[in-house]
């Protein structure tokens, strides 16, 4: 049972504010898709969700507890780069999480007990078809590859939560598409919420049961920080009749949002 | 094959070069000790590695590159602990790097030889002003190098290493160390240079063995015929020192594929 709240989130700094007032309730096995432009927020809100910082307002609770203050093996996490530890090999990343339990002073294991732990995660490595590459640096890895090591080392953590911030944003059309079956196929066999950032709204749709867009929903033309983003749409997605509507007025809300936008931000948002 | 030829081609113009002087030099004057001939530097030679000194009893050479060995290791091996501890507490922990990172920066910048007066004061003329000489002179560069290189080490990595159960100490001992050691090789090569520097000057200045003493020590006797092939043995250590830790970090570091082997 995983359940996660997050009550009048509101995120700011100096001056800029960033999050506002943010309420979201996930249940279990929930797949989160967190849609937004670009700086609303979105990828704020995951890292709170994983305490790589604290909100300056309100809280989150997982299972009516407060979540822990610092980022901990409760919560996985890929990131859109650097998610994998380069001077390790794939088989090296994968057996870290168990390296990291058994031996508390070095993290290192020997011998015996280090074949045992490539054993253990010798299913995972076929999983997401990295056998092959098992004695391969990330270096010597495709993107796609990269990001499935990642995930696969998030995974045979068993966390509760699996945070995704634009897992997929740096790999062309065709990985992603398979990316996505893997993904969808981990999550099926597991029973983690999984909350993911994107920027894809198709992609979105397609993998969430859930998505959330974040916009702000006051304006000031004098102050662009002023006021920061929400949820403004929270769009169960089991019906996919009316996915279409759906999809059409989301973009509709956000393209009305981008007028408003001075100039320099839209600049920013092509980088 | 081509280019191990190109090597050798200025290597063998300069040494052409300087017999041809001497033998011009050496045909006007017998007796010019500026440019030695091949004989004198065969006799010097064999005069310092391979036969006793009659005043010491002693391989002159020998115990000159021992004494001077053993003070640039000791001085290079205490300057990279230091080195690796500071600049990795520097680099990953907070407090630590806005306590100790500015005054790692003025340290840097003073001329370690214009204190040499005041460690020879402090620890005498013994070995450890000169091994301290060296510990001056480099130990700050190493720091500050390693500590910019942890500080480049990804948040996103650190995270990454907490959400999979690790501790502050394994997120060291797995993350921050194997990180930076190849960057602490490329540093220490970095650092020859001038610790070789240090080493010479100390022991020109004082000192009762080792090759800085030894070329300063025959300097009065214009004696060229010691002093060349001093340098060149210097230049030969040197070089061996610096292809060993060239050759460590190839071996060691494929993770980087070819990062670790340039320069």
């Amino acid at each position: 049972m995983t359940e996660v709240s997050a009550r009048h989130v509101s995120q700011s700094y100096g001056d800029n504010k960033v999050l506002e007032n943010v309420n979201l309730d996930v249940g279990d096995k929930e797949f989160c898709a967190m849609f937004g432009a670009s700086g609303c927020g979105k990828s704020t809100f995951l890292r709170i969700l994983l305490s790589q910082e604290q909100p300056k307002g309100g809280e989150v609770f997982i299972d009516g507890e407060p979540i822990a203050s610092e980022p901990g093996r409760d919560r996985g996490v890929v990131f859109q780069r650097y998610s994998v530890f380069s001077h390790l090999s794939v088989i090296e990343n994968l057996i870290l999480a168990t390296e990291f339990d058994q031996a508390p002073m070095f993290g290192r294991l020997f011998g015996q007990k280090r074949k045992k732990a490539m054993e253990s995660v010798e299913h995972m490595l076929e999983d997401v078809g990295l056998t092959a590459a098992r004695n391969n640096y990330p270096m010597e890895l495709s993107g796609g590859m990269q990001q499935r090591l990642a995930i696969a080392q998030a995974l045979l953590r068993k966390p509760k939560i699996l945070l995704l911030d634009e897992p997929f944003g740096a790999l062309d059309p065709g990985t992603r598409a398979n990316m996505h079956e893997i993904l969808l196929k981990l999550w099926r066999d597991t029973s983690m919420t999984v909350f993911m950032v994107t920027h894809d709204l198709e992609e979105g749709f397609k993998l969430g049961t859930r998505l959330v867009v974040f916009d702000k929903t006051r304006w000031d033309p004098d102050f662009p920080n002023a006021y920061g983003a929400t949820i403004v749409h929270d769009v169960s997605l089991d019906q996919s009749a009316e996915s279409a509507e759906v999809k059409a007025r989301i973009r509709d809300q956000l393209s009305q949002s981008q007028t408003r936008r001075p100039r320099e931000e839209k600049d920013d948002e092509a980088n | 094959m081509a280019s191990s030829y190109l090597t050798a081609i200025p290597f063998i113009i300069l040494i052409v070069a300087y017999f041809t002087a001497s033998h011009i030099r050496l045909s006007e004057n017998p007796n010019d000790k500026l440019l030695p001939s091949i004989e004198k530097f065969g006799a010097a030679i064999n005069r310092l590695a391979f036969e006793e000194d009659r005043r010491t009893g002693q391989y002159t050479l020998w115990v000159d590159t021992g004494a001077s060995l053993a003070r640039l290791g000791m001085g290079i091996g205490i300057s990279t602990a230091i080195g690796l501890i500071l600049g990795i507490a520097i680099g990953l922990i907070p407090y630590i790097r806005s306590t100790l990172a500015p005054l790692v920066a003025v340290i840097s910048l003073i001329p370690p030889l214009a204190i040499l007066p005041i460690l020879f004061i402090i620890f005498g003329l013994g070995e450890v002003a000169k091994v301290v000489l060296i510990i001056i002179g480099i130990t700050p560069f190493l720091i500050r190098d390693l500590s910019q290189r942890v500080m480049e080490i990804p948040i996103e990595q650190i995270v990454k290493a907490q959400t999979l159960g690790a501790n502050s100490w394994q997120i060291i001992t797995r993350l921050a160390l194997p990180q930076v050691l190849p960057r602490l090789i490329s540093a220490v090569r970095l650092s020859l240079g001038p610790a070789w520097l240090y080493l010479i000057s100390s022991e020109a200045i004082a000192a009762t063995a080792g090759m800085g003493y030894r070329i300063f020590l025959v300097r009065r006797y214009l004696a060229m015929d010691v002093i060349i092939p001093y340098v060149v043995w210097i230049t030969v250590l040197a070089f061996l020192l610096d292809y060993l830790l060239r050759f460590i970090s190839r071996r060691s570091f494929k993770w980087m594929g070819g990062e670790a082997t340039t320069l």
